[in-house]
This record gives structure tokens, sequence and C-alpha cells, in this order.
């Protein structure tokens, strides 16, 4: 038991954050609802130092302690949720009791407990992230199923509450009913693999999977959670909420929304095929797929649904953003296109397990990488806005791309944000997001779709369409006269999210190795590959090491050094 | 001494940059003209101290890691045709400064800085020894130019570089799969060709270009054609040709000029570079299709020059029909082909980067490039017509100019290019009596259509020259009516004399004594880049005689074995390889 709390110090860390920012928020006291958002902040970074010092990770872990599919993920996973959670966390300041706040600062209102939002807000904000962690620790699919739900429910709220207007009220009511039916339907996927092994701890899917093959109804299940978790990370077909609920919500709601549920889906779905395992043979026998010991891809029909489902979502994603006027619908549907980058990582599986080969690696590091430079663009949206025209009336948020036009001679700091974060996100070298797609073309080509891989750069090219106009239009156009003038929002914190995106971006580009490192060593999956090796029955937790010394091709120098760290390190709290 | 040179020809003009943001907009130029003089005495050092006798070999090499993880490093390194291309950058980067001195008066800094940041990756592409830092700086030059067209050209501008960059970011893309597969084959062939280190992970060019010779000939296919992708659109070859004219249009001059000059040759230099050594099997099966692709080129680009009346279009469709003659020569795959094909891109940089510069001048002076509008200036501006008559003749190719080697030799190469000889097709009964004749894929009758575009070259030029330079003066009626009377030019206040002032002279004469010297004394190039040319041909030749066996293993597999098609891994086709395989000319 108390080696299953050793995970969950980064959680428990958060929800004190949670709770206590549940009642400060509710503080008569002006200066003490302010005093929030550091306290959540507080917490973030809290979480984060707790995920690097105490969440055990690697081969030393007992089977019942957490999943072995995946030993080191929970780390990276956890560190780059709370990296990316803190710009966030600046972005998402001043969205909610806006007016209240003004006008009780003005002596016009007094406080009302009742009416104010900002202790849900950062509480729901919280709580989400929480759950965004306790997915990455997950090695359960129940346990995966409430970390999944805890990291949605939240936001249906906060996309209510983002903005008074009616639209992020209707976006919020659409986000909820067809999350709902996502949940529905990969909870039917998990409850099915339940049937079809018996079990609901993912280390022992894995090894039943192992033993007697996957059934008819196992597969059922894992395309159905597939299929149900395509909404979390917005892949077609289950991507149609996207367009429409990242317009609604206010952008500093839209930025969290392009990561906090697409990063939990794509740990889930991590888990799940890793749980299934890339070592099926080509050919089913009497309707079950066997594990073949030179096979390195996944059961054929999970094989053909993702790569169905990576170039739709691809190609969807970028033929309909291209078509976009609005920047935040153009937003939405490009986090679509990425997700079907992303979807070739799984499709190419953990190859050899060195880091161009590996597309589990692929997928964690262009997380990350997405993570950074998708808030810089929300961030500059979000602090922006129209003036008022007139003194009852609210500002106006940044919708549309020509509100954008000229932002360089007003804010050239902000349209610089703007280009270099539209830039990476297009992948143009030597931007972090080409450092991102570089692994996902290597890990492609290694595992031999080079028609996948093809599409994938030829989607690439089409995003260049707007992510160019993301360029053009703020940093080379003139300014639009004919409407109200363009002014910061009166938060700090989002302009300084934005420098620090595009900051990252810049930074990571040239010393993104260390990151690299780490992610290459968090798409490792050591059981897949002590599989090959090791007897079936043999159920004892196999170390790593061994096969990757064995397989003097990749790595050698590199991975065996560090794996033999890792073995030297104390598992923290077993 | 020499890694240092190179390394500071990368690092000068970026810090250049970071100094024309820092200083006041009145020194931008001053500071780009000092870090452009610069580099052209660091470019004339590394010239120096090149040791051109083993100019096939990579010299002055340095690495440094940058993302060890994905087997990136940051290294540099010259041989022969890299070292000339870098010198044309150079020379080209002080011109550039000193012929946007009045056409640039609004935003000068974000200008020059740009410019110089151009320069810095162009000066990467052509040192890059390792892949991705190559495909870094080629994608990288596409920001500068597209911020350079987009605010400083003429009308069009915003299409223009949009479509500019789309293109050729659309072709890179899928460079990089074919480039990666590459990389990705390496991996597999384990310890075959480069030793114990092969199985691993990298992107060094020397590496790589050794173990993509082993891969299958459909292999080799699939990865040329995804490569040519990206860099055909850069050259630009026959149908991937469409974004040229608008953005030498709509460029400001000094973009054109590098567009012309440099750019364009990271195309046909990706092709020397990667294409010819990755997949010589390849580019031996598909040498005619290819060499088709150039001859329409040639003679498409030259008809349409014919009937232009824009006289920038006119020299940028010209740019299409000469790259056309270059990448002819190239595929011609034989030493002299090879090398006229790398003369042909020095000589087209300097060129055609004066036509450019000195139809900059005029558009300076006059506002149009409209042939309508203009005629007889050589009665007005005598230096001017006199530059322009002898680079118009330097681009027709008139022999003593510089042009003409280029574009002999492409043509020689082609003629030779064919087994016929050897077969006596062509009426020849011993193959000793056709003069050095190789064997090839491309022969007299490629040679002859592409000769037809060396007379549309010279129609179109000389047309253009005669109605422009001579004839009865013409000038835009607004130009007449402000009364002017000829002795200053129209223009945003500044003051041009009627002819070229001493700066314009002065921008135009080394491109003018350098084309000289190249006509008259071509041997000095030719013989730099001998042993390089001959390098590439012999590893064409091997990469021939691979194909050849390749085919006759597959000819006697196919009876026996019923196998429609099926690929014989060039592993196995070894027999013939070891004779002529040159791997080891490159260390």
């Amino acid at each position: 038991m108390t080696d299953r709390l050793a995970f969950l110090y980064p959680e428990m860390a958060l929800f004190v954050a949670t709770c206590v920012v549940m009642v400060m928020g509710l503080s008569r006291s002006a200066a003490t609802r302010r005093a929030t958002a550091f306290v959540a902040g507080l917490g973030v970074i809290a979480a984060g130092l707790l995920a690097v010092f105490t969440t055990p990770q690697g081969p030393n872990l007992s089977p019942n302690a957490g999943q072995l599919l995946l030993p080191w993920l929970p780390v990276y996973a956890k560190v780059v949720m709370c990296c990316v959670a803190l710009p966030l966390l600046l972005v998402l300041g001043g969205t909610v009791d806006r007016a209240e706040e003004a006008a009780i600062a003005a002596g016009k209102a007094k406080y009302d407990a009742l009416r104010a939002n900002r202790a849900e807000f950062y509480s729901f904000f919280l709580f989400s992230l929480t759950g965004l962690l306790l997915t990455a620790s997950a090695d359960d699919l129940i346990w995966l199923f409430l970390a999944l739900e805890l990291t949605s429910l939240p936001t249906y709220i906060m996309v209510t509450i983002s903005s008074g207007r009616n639209r992020a009220r209707e976006a919020g009511v659409k986000y909820f009913f067809l999350g709902a039916m996502g949940a529905a339907i990969f909870l039917y996927g998990f409850a099915l693999i339940y049937g079809a092994t018996g079990t609901t701890n993912l280390n022992a899917i894995y090894e039943s999977f192992g033993d007697k093959g996957l059934s008819t109804l196992g597969l059922a299940g894992v395309l159905l959670a597939v299929v149900g978790l395509g909404f979390k990370i917005a892949a077609v077909p289950m991507h149609f909420y996207t367009a429409d609920v990242y317009q609604g919500a206010a952008s500093q709601v839209s930025a969290m929304l392009a990561f906090v549920p697409k990063t939990a889906g794509f740990v889930a779905l991590l888990l799940i095929l890793s749980a299934v395992g890339w070592r099926f043979a080509p050919d089913a026998q009497d309707g079950v797929w066997m594990v073949n010991a030179n096979a390195a891809s996944l059961p054929e029909p999970i094989r053909i649904l993702l790569w169905i489902m990576a170039v739709l979502t691809m190609t969807a994603g970028n033929v309909l953003a291209v078509l976009q006027n609005s920047v935040k619908r153009m937003l939405a549907y490009s986090s679509i296109a990425h997700s079907g980058y992303m979807l070739v990582g799984l499709i190419a599986g953990p190859g050899d397990g060195s880091f161009t080969q590996n597309g589990l690696s692929a997928v964690l590091f262009y997380l990350m990488s997405y993570g950074v430079m998708n808030v810089g663009t929300f961030a500059v949206l979000a602090a922006l806005e129209r003036k008022a025209r007139s003194a009852d009336d609210e500002p106006r948020e940044i919708d549309s791309i020509d509100d954008l036009r000229g932002l360089w001679k007003s804010y050239p700091m902000l349209a610089t944000v703007m280009a270099v974060c539209a830039l990476s996100l297009l992948g143009l070298p030597p931007l972090l997001g080409f450092w991102g797609k570089l692994p996902l073309f290597t890990a492609g080509i290694a595992a031999g779709e080079i028609p996948l891989v093809i599409i994938l750069g030829v989607n690439s090219a089409i995003a260049a369409f707007y992510y160019l106009r993301l360029v053009t239009v703020p940093v080379l156009e003139q300014p639009d006269t004919q409407s109200e003038p363009l002014v910061l929002a009166p938060f700090k914190g989002r302009k300084l999210a934005g420098y620090l995106s595009a900051a990252g971006v810049i930074v990571l580009s040239i010393v993104g190795n260390a990151v690299m490192v780490k992610a290459g060593e968090a798409g490792m999956s050591m059981v897949s590959h002590a599989r090959s090796i090791e007897p079936a029955k043999n159920r004892a937790p196999v170390r790593p090491s061994q096969p990757e010394a064995a397989e003097p091709a990749a790595e050698t120098p590199e991975a065996a050094p560090d794996a033999a760290t890792e073995d030297a390190k104390p598992a923290h709290g077993m | 001494m020499g890694s240092t040179l190179l390394i500071l020809m990368i690092l000068l003009p970026l810090v250049a940059a970071g100094g024309v943001v820092l200083a006041p907009a009145s020194r931008s130029r001053l500071v780009a003209m000092l870090s452009g003089v610069a580099g052209l005495v660091l470019a004339g050092m590394l010239l120096l101290v090149f040791q051109w006798e083993r100019a096939d070999a990579i010299q002055h090499s340095s690495s440094m890691e940058w993302l060890p993880k994905i087997g990136l490093s940051i290294s540099l390194g010259v041989d022969g045709v890299s070292m000339l291309l870098i010198a044309l950058t150079a020379l080209l980067g002080p011109i550039c400064v000193a012929a946007s001195t009045t056409a640039i008066t609004e935003r000068v800094k974000t200008y020059y800085a740009w410019l110089l940041v151009l320069q810095a990756a162009m000066v990467g592409v052509f040192a890059a020894r390792d892949l991705i830092f190559f495909y870094v700086c080629f994608e990288f030059t596409l920001i500068p130019m597209f911020v350079l067209i987009n605010l400083y050209g003429s009308t069009n501008r915003a299409k223009a570089a949009t479509r500019f960059f789309l293109y050729t970011f659309t072709g890179s893309v899928v460079a990089l799969a074919g480039l990666i597969y590459v990389a990705w084959h390496h991996t597999q062939i384990g310890g075959g060709v480069a030793g114990a280190e092969a199985s691993r992970w990298t992107f060094d060019i020397s590496t790589l270009a050794l173990s993509a010779r082993t891969m299958s000939s459909s292999e080799q296919t699939l990865v040329m054609f995804a490569m040519l992708l990206g860099f055909a659109v850069k050259v630009p070859l026959f149908p991937f040709h469409t974004w040229l004219p608008l953005a030498h249009t709509e460029a400001p001059t000094a973009g054109s000029v590098l567009l012309a000059g440099v750019l364009l040759k990271l195309g046909t230099y990706g092709i020397y570079r990667f294409v010819l050594p990755f997949t010589p099997m390849a580019v031996v099966e598909y040498a005619p299709l290819l060499a088709t692709l150039c001859i329409i080129g040639v003679i498409y680009g030259g008809l349409i020059c014919w009937v232009q009346t824009d006289v920038k279009k006119l020299v940028a469709y010209s740019s299409v029909a000469h790259l056309g003659f270059c990448m002819l020569g190239m595929f011609s795959l034989n030493q002299t082909g090879i090398s006229g094909s790398v003369v042909y891109m020095i000589n087209h940089g300097l060129s055609t980067g004066a036509l450019f510069l000195l139809i900059g001048m005029i558009y300076e002076r006059y506002h149009t490039r409209s042939m309508r509008e203009l005629g007889g200036l050589a009665a007005k501006m005598p230096v001017w017509a006199t530059f322009m008559v002898f680079f118009a003749m330097a681009s027709v190719g008139l022999p003593g100019l510089n042009g003409f080697v280029g574009e002999f030799m492409c043509l020689m190469g082609t003629f030779q290019a064919s087994d016929g000889w050897a077969t006596g097709s062509y009426g020849v009964t011993d193959a000793s009596q056709a003069i050095a004749s190789t064997p090839g894929e491309l022969g007299p009758a490629f040679a002859l259509v592409a000769g037809f575009g060396m007379i549309i070259a010279a129609i179109y030029l000389l047309y253009m020259v005669g109605k422009v330079v001579f004839g009865p003066l013409v000038e835009p009626g607004s130009h007449a009516e402000h009364g002017h009377g000829g002795t200053h030019a129209a223009g945003h206040g500044s003051v041009l004399p009627a002819d070229l002032n001493t700066r314009e002279i002065l921008t135009l004469a080394p491109l003018a004594i350098l084309c000289l010297v190249f006509g008259l004394f071509p041997s000095t190039m030719l013989d730099a880049i001998a042993p390089t040319s001959r390098a590439a041909a012999e590893v064409a030749q091997a990469g021939r005689n691979q194909l050849h066996a390749d085919l006759q293993l597959r000819k006697k597999a196919r009876p026996q074995a019923g196998e429609e098609g099926a690929i014989v891994p060039a592993s196995e086709a070894k027999p013939a390889e070891p004779a002529a395989h040159p791997t080891e000319a490159k260390p």
C-alpha cells in the first residue's frame, strides 16, 4: 500500500493547494483573493519538485507498485505537465470575476461570495491538473478511467464560466455531452478488456495478452478504448467539438484545453497500447492474435484503426484550419492536426528503444514541445483585446485573424512571440517544433510506415499555409485603423506567459538534448524488450538493461550508463 | 586555421545582424557593409588555405554536438564545389548591401539584419557536413527571403513571398523524408560499409554517402524522387518553376540578386551533394527523364522570355532556362558535364546577379520595368548600357566571356554521354574515334535539342538589349512630364545621376572583371574543380555498373523463379562493384 502512495506525493501537494485555493478565493480581503493564483502556482511548483524527487521509477519497482510497461513514464510526464501548467496558470489569470472585482475596487459593489467564481476556477484548474498527474501514475484501468474523468470534468465547468457570453455556455454544454459520450465509449472498451483478461491491472493485462493472445473480445475492447480516447486528444472521428469549444471558451481556457486533456489522452493511449504491446503476428489464428517474437507491430486491426485515424486527423485538421478566419478556430483545427502527427509515433511503437526509433519517446517529446509552443499563441490572444466601444460595453476578445493585423506596430514583443510560436508549430527548423517532428519522422520510417511519413510531411506543408498567416498578419501587415484600437488586457501574467513560451521554444531548440534524453528514457518499454528474450512464464519484473546490452546496435554508449544510474538510485518510498 | 575561418564566416554575419539591430538605423548599412567586406576577406583567406590539388576531399572540418540524442551535430567542412559557392556568396554579400543604398529607405534595420542572417544561412548550407544541419540552414534561408520579399518587394509582394515559401517548404519536407530514409538505411546495414560505427544513427553526410549506395535500386528510386522534389523546386526544374518568376520579379533588387545568385544554387548544390552520391543507380536509371525535364525547361523558359515585356521577368525566366542547362550538364554524369554544371552555377550567379542589379538601377530611376516604356537608354546612360551589353553577352554565352564555358561544357558532356558511341550507333565504329566519349544515357540527340536553347537565349536577350539599350530613346511618360530633363531621376528624394554613379559602377565592376577572367582563363576554375567532378563522375559510373549488374540479375532471376519485378537487393549485386567503386575517394 505504501509503495502505491509513493507515486502520489505530487498529486497530494496539488490537492492540498486545491483546498487552500478554494478557501482563499472566497476571502473577503481582496489581497488574499488576489493571492490565490500565487498559491496555486506554488502548489504546481511543489508538485513538480515532488515528482522529480519522490516519484519512484525504473526497473526496481515491484509489480504491485505501479505499471511496468513504461516504468520511466510517470516522472517525465508529471514534470512536463507541471512545467507547462505554470505558464497556463499565468494565462488563466483574470479570466473570471473581472467586472465584479473592478466594481469592488471602485467601491461600487460589495463582495458577494455567491457570485464570485475565482475560488472554483482555480481549484478546478488544480483538480484537472491533479487528474492529469494521476493519469501518468495509473497502473489500472479503473484508476485510469477515474483520472481521465477528473481531468475532464473540471474543464467542462471552466469552459462554461470562462466568459459571460452565451457562446461559452453553449461550448460548455457541447463539450460536456460529447465528453460524456467519449467517456462512455472508452469505459465500455475498458470493460471489454476486463472481460477478455479478467483483470484491470495493466501489467496483468499485458501478461494475459502475451500468454493467451488477443481475442476478439479483447480486440474490440482495445479498439473502443482507442476511439473513445480519441475524444480527449481531439482525433477524427471524435474531433467535432474542438473548434466550437475552443472558440466559445475564453482564449485562456482554450490554451488549457489544447494541452491538458490532450496530454491525458495521449498518456492513456500510451499505457493502453503498451499493455497490448507492439509484438503481434501479422495474422490472426482462429480469431486470436498471438504474440510473435519477431514482430514489432500492433495487432493489425488496431494498427489499421490508428493509421486511418492518424491520416484523417492530420488531413482534416490541417485542411479545415486553412479555411478558418478565426484564429481560435484555426488553432483548434491545428491542435487536431498535431494529434494526428503524434498518432504516427503511437503506430511506430517503441522500435529498438533508441530515441530516434522510439515512437513513444517521440510522442512524449512532442507533447512537451506542443505544450510549450501552443501556450504562446493562446497567450498572445489572451493578452490582447479590442477596446470597449463605450463605457458600458465589455472589451472584445481577439478572435478573427484581422484583429491581429499590424500587431508589430503597437506591441512588437507580442508579435514576435506569435511569430516564433507559429513558426515553431509549423515545424520550421531550427525551432522546437521541428525537433519534435523529426523523431516522429525517424521513428515512422524505422517502423516501415513510409506512406504515413510522407502524408505527415505533406500535412506539415499544408500547415504552412495557415501558420504563415499567423506570422505575416501580425508582423508584416499594416494595422487596421477602422476598428477599435488593440489594447493590452490588464493582466500582466498573460504577456509574461507568452514571453516564457517563446523563450522556451528558443532555449529548448538549442539545449533540447537534456529533455530528449529524459523523453527517450520515458518511452522505454522494458517489458516488451524483455519479453522477446525471457520465457513467457517468467512473471518476475525484468530489467531493461539486459536486452539493452544484448543489442549492441543502439544506444549502448548512452543508454547503458543511464540504466545503471537508475539501478543505483534508491527507489523512493518503497 | 581553415576551420576557424569557416566558422567565422557563419558567425560574423549573425553577430553583425545583432549589431544592426542595436546600432542606430543610420549606421545599419555601415555595419552590414563592414560585415560583408570582412566576409569577403575571410572567403579570400579560405580560398588561399584551401588545398586545391585534393579538392574532392572535405577540408577544414570541424564539429560540435548539438542534439546528440537524435545524432545531430554542427559539422562543417568544404570541398571544391562548396568552396567556390561560399566564395560566390561572400562576393554577392557586400554587393547586395551596396545595391540597396538608395533602394531601401524604410525599416532599414530589419532589412539589413535579415540580409545578414540570410548570408549566414547560405554559407551554412554550403559548409554543412551534417544532413540535418544542412536542412536547418536550407530551410532557414526561407525566413529572411520571405521577409525581404514581403516587406521590400513591389506590388504583388505578399503573394510572391507566400508562394515562394510554400513551394519550397512543401518540396523540402518531402526531401527530408527521403534524407531520413537514408539515415535509417544506414542503421540497418550494420557494419557493412563504414565499420562498427555503421549501425549508429548518424546524419554525417560522408558516412551516409557511403552507406546510401548499398540501397537497392528501387529504394534509391524512391529516395531520389523524394530528394528531387525538394531540390527541383529550388533549382527550379521545369514543372516546379512557377514560383520563380513571381518571386524574382517582386523581390527587391538585392533579393533578386541573392535569389538568382545563390538561393537557386542551393537546389543544384543539393542535387550535387545528395542526389548524385546517395542514389547513383537511380540517377543513372532516370537520367533521360530528368534530362528531358531540363531540356523542356531550357526551351520553354526561353520561349517565355521571348514574349516578355517586363525586363525583370525576362531575366527571371531566363534563369529557368539557364538552370536547365546547368542541370542537364549534371545529369550527363561524366566529368565534362559535371564540371560544366559547377562552372555554370558560379557563372550564372555572376552574370544573372549583375543583370538584376542593372535592372534594379533602371527601376530606381524610372520606376518601371516595362520594355514598352523603356528604349534607347544608351543615349542617356552610356556606362549603364555598356555594362548591360557586357552582361547580356556573358549570359548569352559569348565565347570569351564566362557564360560560354559552362554552357559549352554542359552541352559537350551531354553530347558525349552515350553508350551509343561505343556500340557504333552514331556511325563511329571505333569508340576511341569519338573524342572522349563516355558511357551515359543522354547523347547527341539531347545536346541537339538543348542547343536550340542557346539560340533562343541569344534571340531574347539580344532582342531585349536591342530594345532597351539601343534604338530611339523612350522614357516613361511621367518621367518626362516631371521635366527632370535627364539631369537627375525621379524618386523618393534620392539624387541619382542620369547615368550610373561611382557606387553603382563599383558594385558592377567586380562582377564584370570576374566574368572576363573566367571567360578568358576558364582553366583557373576548371582545374580547381577537376578532382571534385572526377570523383562525382566515378560515383556515377559505379552506380551505372551496379545498375547493369542488377538488371542482369533481375533478367536471370525472372524466368527461373517467375517473380515478376522481384527486387534484387543491391548487396547481392556486389560483383560489379569492387572494380570501379570509388568509395574510398572521400575520407
